[in-house]
């Protein structure tokens, strides 16, 4: 079990102060500028060595995306854009780095900044969370005030945080889609390339990055990469928030070194599965974007990148759902139907279109008021869906039904039948159709 | 998408913004670059909306695009865009957003909504009959380890129950004082009854301070060289246990160890108990394998055997080599005799999966490699006399008997797919599946990946009994198993 001593958020709860002079006593803000004085290349160079991949749900290597910004600064000035549009149904680690260690973040901004030659960063903070938003704009004004930021800081690199925030749009939580949002415009995404390194916001370079990719920044600097990759395993090194929420016991955010296995993760944090392990159906691992699990194969998996990615799954936000055999799955998975149907920005057919029809199919299941040959069809049509679309939410909106009927088609399969064999019911299907 | 159009009550007059708000919005403008004052269109709105009883009416909408120098349309699809603008006028005390999405979902928020049903009005969107009260079912508000939770206005109220709702809703209609945030005794995002982790009070003693631990020193081009390169990234053991000034790497057990710098043990392993032989297995099969470790030996003056074979598989993958943990502590066994090992390209990793239940019958066994469930496959061992399992796994074949195996598509329900993944089961035969007793059945039924369900509501066993006796359906696809309601 990773120790407290390991962790790198030590107020993740809310316990403690998470203004400046809490946040320093435990070592925020702790020898920033040595770091920024050896220069770009040396904190990027430590960022790639420390093989953190980004939180944000792909997995990219943070140290290799902030490589990409040019390496000198011409005309158009360099961007940093923080990604605190968490709205991943499961995930909720960001709200908490964003009120309880706001000044991690924005320490891990000015590093990242100064790595990357930007002079600005703009922290996209979803529009629900206000009293995240009133923390860490109060953290921003501290750091101000102490002239940890600003012109003429005392780390001597000249940067602005700007806090901006978003109205409840999951799309502008996708890169390009948030920078024509915080351009003033409907968050549709754009077409890639020119990627944001080149061209991003306002046309200029920019970078994007998750909240706590940019938070443990600080710390990996000050206790060096080596520490940061001696964490986890092989590939999916160091330590990351996990959300914990549905059928278990105890819900809660926790920090958890990559590869502990789910059944430790469950038993140490979570109070274990509602009703005991045999109680336990199946699991979404990674926000509800990725397909789900069933019990039997993730209970001894590690949770990392890797591994659940063998899985045909994904590591995503590590935002675990837990599903026990109390649960409807098909409803569960029509609910999230239904999220991506009012989530799809509109800009593509497939996703407009193809959302909405996937969920009434998913609603009409859920009833068992189907066919069985339209369970092909409803999974030809999510891959017709997946990959033919600007942005990965027709993606993100398919592998959830993916999921339930690769696993669980017996289930559809029996609502269907339990459903026709009810002569009462309208419309029921009598025949199987094969 | 949602689709959004202004209310069709519209008030008469204009908007304005107060004068706070108005030096507000000025500072706000000023924050974006010069020329690019649209980027405020979004906030501006938000506190339009704040100071406009909470809903965007077509006057905010007007004044704001004036304000940025915006045409109207440009800030009615912003409004009609992002879903917190709400377009219609909202309760007076509350507008209460019932997270409705799955995680929520799962803890019981469709309760929550019959709450708000009951007490505000059965159709989201609509005022109650006093006018103070409204409700709409948003998608997830952020809060799912706090499920079910709603918000109203800036707050939200977490982990409530369909009681814990009414009494919230009854307390703000008589204006009383309402705790906000979880509504259970639980603090934020920490478990219910305390927290599991960052209970070490040196934490918060106010003086933290770190050691950096630093890469050692490159390792010189040796025999190894293909390994050098990632190795300049990474973090070897013997340094990464103990901070030792560039350049001297010390004999790593001797070093003392500061308080804030990871212990070198294979953690996640070392954590259960029952592993811990097989841990013993890892180091020894590891250590030998890094070239850090066999530097630090020759520096210490513990020279281990080391094979060639040994070194051929120090030319590890950058990535298995970057786990500094394997490399562990001096007193770490001798190296095992090889043999015992099979050959493995990536070390530390790969001993380390071959200890998890998991991964712990992928090695051998499997015949075919495109079986869908290579797990069970592995336990095929050849039975010699067959006994029935105590799991329920019935007789299975590694190839037909005779080379050929029957026309299982005969059997109604299994087309082309399903007769290739019994094949790869070892099932080939309609005289196999008749002899399968219940449990039997129930075994295959488990595995039948996409399929679970199929053999016995087709009662595989009834139809493949009437085939093994040479009867062939008149349809290729075989007749349909007549049911009994």
């Amino acid at each position: 079990m990773l120790a407290d001593k390991d962790r790198i958020f030590t107020n993740i709860y809310g316990f403690h102060d998470w203004g400046l002079d809490g946040a320093k006593k435990r070592g925020c803000w702790n020898g920033t500028k040595g770091f920024i004085d050896k220069g770009r290349d040396w904190m990027v160079n430590e960022m790639k060595a420390s093989g953190l991949r980004g939180r944000g749900g792909a997995g990219f290597p943070t140290g290799l995306k902030w490589s990409f910004m040019p390496k000198v600064i011409g005309e158009r000035p360099h961007y940093l854009v923080v990604n605190a549009d968490e709205s991943e149904p499961g995930t909720c680690k960001d709200r908490e780095i964003l009120r309880h260690e706001p000044h991690l973040l924005v320490e891990g901004c000015l590093i990242a900044g100064a790595a990357m030659g930007c002079h600005t960063a703009y922290i996209y903070v979803r529009g629900e969370f206000i009293r995240e938003r009133e923390h860490l704009q109060a953290a921003v004004d501290q750091a101000y005030e102490a002239r940890l930021i600003g012109k003429n800081n005392v780390h001597g690199w000249d940067f602005d945080v700007v806090v901006h925030h978003g109205a409840g749009a999951y799309i502008c939580g996708e890169e390009t889609a948030m920078l024509e949002s915080l351009e003033g415009k409907k968050g549709q995404p754009r077409m890639k390339p020119p990627f944001p390194a080149n061209v991003g916001l306002y046309g200029a370079p920019t970078t994007v990055n998750n909240v706590e990719s940019i938070a443990v920044a600080g710390t990996i600097m000050r206790r060096g990469a080596t520490w940061f990759s001696s964490l986890g395993r092989p590939n999916n090194v160091g330590t990351k928030l996990f959300c914990i929420s549905g059928h278990v016991n105890k819900p809660c955010v926790v920090e958890e070194e990559l590869g502990l296995t789910f059944r430790e993760l469950i038993e140490r944090h979570a109070g274990g599965v509602r009703g005991g392990w045999d109680n336990l159906l199946a699991v979404i691992p990674g926000g509800s974007s990725v397909r789900m699990v069933p019990a039997a194969q993730i209970i001894d998996t590690p949770m990392d990148f890797d591994s659940l990615s063998k899985l045909r799954s994904g590591l995503g936000t590590a935002a675990v759902i837990v599903m026990d055999k109390s649960t409807d799955l098909i409803k569960a998975i029509a609910r999230l139907a239904y999220f991506y149907k009012h989530e799809s920005c509109g800009q593509c057919t497939p996703c407009r279109e193809g959302t909405g029809w996937m969920w009434r199919v998913m609603t009409r299941m859920a009833e068992g008021r189907a066919e069985k040959r339209e369970i092909d069809m409803l999974l030809d049509v999510s891959k017709q869906i997946e990959g033919h679309t600007i942005c990965a939410l027709g993606d993100a909106a398919a592998w959830p039904i993916q999921g339930l009927i690769t696993h669980f088609r017996h289930v559809i399969e029996e609502r269907i039948d339990q459903y026709s064999a009810n002569p009462d019911h309208d419309g029921a299907v009598r025949h199987a159709a094969e | 998408m949602s689709v959004r159009r202004l209310h069709s009550v519209q008030p008469e007059g204009s908007f304005a913004f107060n004068p706070e708000n108005l030096a507000w919005a000025k500072q706000t403008i000023a924050k974006y670059p010069a020329g690019k004052q649209a980027s405020a269109v979004i906030p501006l709105l938000w506190r339009a909306q704040e100071q406009n009883d909470n809903w965007v009416s077509k006057p905010v909408i007007e004044y704001i695009g004036e304000m940025l120098g915006l045409s109207y349309i440009r800030v009615l699809e912003v409004a009609t865009f992002y879903t917190m603008f709400q377009l219609a006028p909202v309760g007076k005390k509350a507008h209460i957003q019932v997270c409705g999405t799955t995680p929520c979902m799962l803890r019981g928020a469709e309760d929550l909504k019959k709450v708000c049903q009951h007490k505000i009005h059965h159709e989201p969107h609509h005022l109650s009959d006093d006018g103070d009260f409204s409700w709409e079912e948003v998608e997830c508000l952020g809060a799912c380890v706090n499920a079910p939770m709603v918000q109203i206005f800036k707050d939200t109220y977490e982990d409530l129950t369909p009681a814990s709702l009414e009494k919230l809703i009854d307390d703000l209609a008589a204006g009383k004082k309402v705790k906000v945030g979880p509504q259970i005794d639980r603090h934020h995002a920490a478990a219910e009854g305390g927290p599991s982790t960052l209970t070490d009070p040196d934490l918060y003693k106010g003086n933290r301070s770190f050691t950096r631990v630093e890469p050692p020193p490159p390792p010189p081009p040796a025999d190894v060289a293909p390994a050098a390169a990632p190795a300049a990234a990474v973090a070897p053991a013997a340094a990464a246990a103990v901070v030792v000034p560039a350049g001297t790497p010390a004999p790593a057990a001797a070093a003392p160890k500061p308080e804030d710098i990871r212990p070198v043990t294979p953690a996640a392993a070392a954590a259960s108990a029952q592993k811990a032989e097989a841990v013993k297995k890892e180091e020894a099969s590891s250590a030998p394998g890094t070239v850090t470790t066999e530097k630090a030996q020759a520096e210490t003056g513990i020279v281990r055997v080391t094979k060639d074979d040994v070194v051929k598989s120090t030319t590890p993958t950058p990535l298995s080599e970057k786990k500094p943990v394997e490399i562990t502590n001096p007193q770490a066994p001798e190296p095992i005799k090889l043999a015992e090992q099979k050959p493995q390209p990536a070390r530390a990793a790969e001993a380390k999966a071959a200890v998890k239940p998991m991964a712990e019958v992928k090695p051998v066994e499997i015949t075919n490699p495109k079986a869908p469930e290579p797990i069970k496959l592995a336990e095929q061992k050849p039975q010699p006399a067959r006994a029935p399992s105590p799991d329920g796994k019935p007789e299975l074949l590694k190839k037909p008997k005779g080379g050929k195996g029957d026309d299982l598509k005969l059997i109604w329900g299994v087309g082309p797919k399903l007769e290739t993944m019994l094949n790869t089961m070892g099932i080939w035969h309609f005289d196999q599946i008749a002899s399968w007793t219940a449990r039997e059945l129930a075994w295959v039924d488990e595995r039948l990946e996409g399929f679970r369900g199929r053999a016995k509501r087709d009662d595989w066993v009834k139809q493949s009994k009437k085939l093994a006796t040479g009867w062939r359906p008149e349809n290729a696809v075989g007749d349909k198993p007549t049911k009994k309601k």
